[in-house]
């Protein structure tokens, strides 16, 4: 895509690898004077064929490939595949195994907002306040290493179910780390909330209206800033989520007003840590007693899974948003075909409404705001530069041809 | 204003969270700092402690394997790989992902977690 250009505009490039940036993305953008007046971004930096590599394993390896889709919400990807697979094999994973999956993914939401919350501080030149942070973030990572036995990669699902169960004497510790949480979120809170140094750098700035956050997609914390009410927790309700009676969390909760600003993606993840340690404090109390999988032995599992044929989707709410994994099983043993679509993939059209008319010494806080992560969206690269390039009508119209192939496929 | 400050000043005159291992400063020589540990001349400070379900380094023991090819078929990076020759399993410690498939699939339990963490390495072999 060519940026328009006007009379005295220049374009300037930001990445694929610059220092604003965490992970490589290409934003070229048309500025006028300061103004940013044209916005373009190029992915597929770090393409690594991780769908290509999953149709030569089988599902329980696929599980740890899916897992290291992405360093931070790892869990979020390997809870969509297995659910994927579940699906398929109408498996249901007992009630203990759904509270521990919960436990697993709140953790993972606090340490992943908390590490954004550093991120954000640390563009917005705020460097104290990014290592305060990540020093509170320590303490959730003690906690799934004492659970899970790892920092990061917790390795904690299997197709339906979990394979490390939360003995009574760990539970001591999990409600230590929700306390602990409760007990900063009002200092944190403050200092992000009030600072007015803060607040005049995100106040108004990057603003996604309601209207542009439907109209791209946006998911997650994005989408929830600008005051649509999406939560997959909440619209599917799917492993435990039923009984936590999870409410998408609106920025108007805590000020009484939706700007659909940077200030608003801050506080939005801000209360969810908050409301994270109220769903993992639940979780731990009222913990079903019982098996925690619906097939203990991996070989089992395999020789189950072998058989199946079929599609199947899992949808989980990542702490970016929405993930979907599809995956298709022909009775082989590796999957046909598998597609992940992680949340970064949504929020990237809101940066063109976001960065229209800001200013360029706002561009890596409006962009690290989103949250992203381009490692977890690269799922194509295209070698050569001719491809055609679709617009939505287009595509909307293929997706109605192929509708009415399968139809005519079903004898309708 | 200054809500940030006062924890800073605060964070002053606490005492530094971070854990000196193995010693306070980068020695000029790590040959010469490993020979005066083993003379006892300086100490290492100790690494904190792991949980009890830490999973490091494999530990395999050979004599117990039966050679069935169970963690061969789940190791999703292809670490275990096994031997024909010997009917035994090859460890390679480069490829492994330590997700710990292989000790939960290995039927006679020949397949363990130590809690060794040290791994990192300028050579592969």
């Amino acid at each position: 895509m060519t940026l328009e250009k006007k009379e005295n505009s220049y374009s300037i490039c930001v990445g694929p690898v610059h220092p604003a940036l965490k992970e490589p993305v290409k934003l070229n953008m048309e500025i006028d004077g300061e103004k940013v007046i044209g916005v373009d971004f190029e992915l597929s930096q770090v393409h690594r064929g991780i769908e290509w590599a999953a149709t030569r394993r089988n599902p329980l390896q696929v599980l740890f490939l899916a897992e290291r889709i992405c360093g931070i919400c790892n869990m979020c990807h390997m809870l969509s595949f297995s659910r994927a697979i579940e699906t398929i094999g109408d498996i249901h994973a007992p009630p203990r195994a759904e509270y521990i999956r919960v436990i697993g993914a709140e953790l993972e939401r606090i340490h992943s907002h908390i590490l954004w919350a550093g991120v954000a501080a640390h563009e917005l030149g705020f460097d104290s306040l990014m290592h305060y942070t990540w020093k509170l973030r320590e303490n959730v990572l003690d906690t799934i290493e004492y659970i899970t036995g790892n920092r990061i990669t917790k390795g904690l699902i299997t197709i339906g179910g979990v394979r490390h169960d939360i003995p009574e004497k760990k539970i001591p510790r999990i409600l230590e780390s929700v306390n602990f949480y409760y007990s900063h979120f009002d200092k944190m809170a403050k200092v992000f909330l009030n600072d007015p140094v803060i607040k005049s750098r995100t106040r108004d700035v990057g603003i996604l209206s309601r209207r542009d956050a439907l109209t791209t997609c946006a998911v997650g914390p994005t989408a929830r800033a600008s005051g649509v009410k999406k939560d997959v927790r909440k619209d599917e309700a799917y492993a435990a989520y039923q009984d936590f009676d999870v409410e998408p969390i609106l920025p108007d909760a805590y000020t009484g007003e939706i700007h659909g600003d940077v200030y608003d993606r801050v506080l939005v993840r801000l209360l969810e840590v908050k409301q994270s340690a109220e769903i993992i404090e639940k979780a731990v109390k009222s913990m079903p007693k019982g098996p925690i999988a619906w097939e203990e032995k991996p070989a089992v599992i395999l020789a189950k899974l072998k058989p199946l044929v079929g599609e199947g989707i899992g949808r989980h709410e990542a702490p970016r948003g929405e993930v979907i994994h599809y995956v298709k099983l022909v009775g082989e043993e590796s999957p046909y075909s598998w597609k992940v679509r992680a949340p970064t993939y949504n929020n990237m059209m809101p940066w063109v409404p976001m960065l229209m008319g800001e200013q360029i010494a706002d561009i890596p806080i409006i962009a690290a705001s989103i949250d992203p992560c381009m490692s977890c969206t690269n799922r194509a690269v295209s070698a050569d530069k001719t491809t055609t390039m679709y617009t939505m009508d287009q595509l909307r119209r293929l997706s109605f041809l192929k509708t009415r192939e399968l139809k005519r496929g079903l004898g309708k | 204003m200054f809500t940030m400050q006062k924890e800073l000043f605060r964070q002053l005159f606490k005492r530094a969270f971070t854990n000196q291992f193995p010693v306070k400063h980068a020695p000029k020589s790590v040959a010469k700092l490993l020979e005066d540990v083993g003379k006892g001349k300086k100490k290492i400070n100790p690494p904190v402690p792991v949980p009890d379900d830490f999973r490091g380094k494999l530990a395999y023991d050979k004599d117990k394997c039966i050679g069935c090819q169970m963690c061969t078929r789940v190791c999703p990076s292809k670490a275990l790989v096994f031997d024909t020759k010997t009917r035994k399993v090859k460890y390679y410690l480069s490829r492994c992902t330590f997700c710990g498939e292989c000790v939960s699939i290995c039927p006679v339990k020949c397949l363990s977690f130590t809690k060794e963490f040290l791994l990192a390495d300028y050579r592969k072999d």
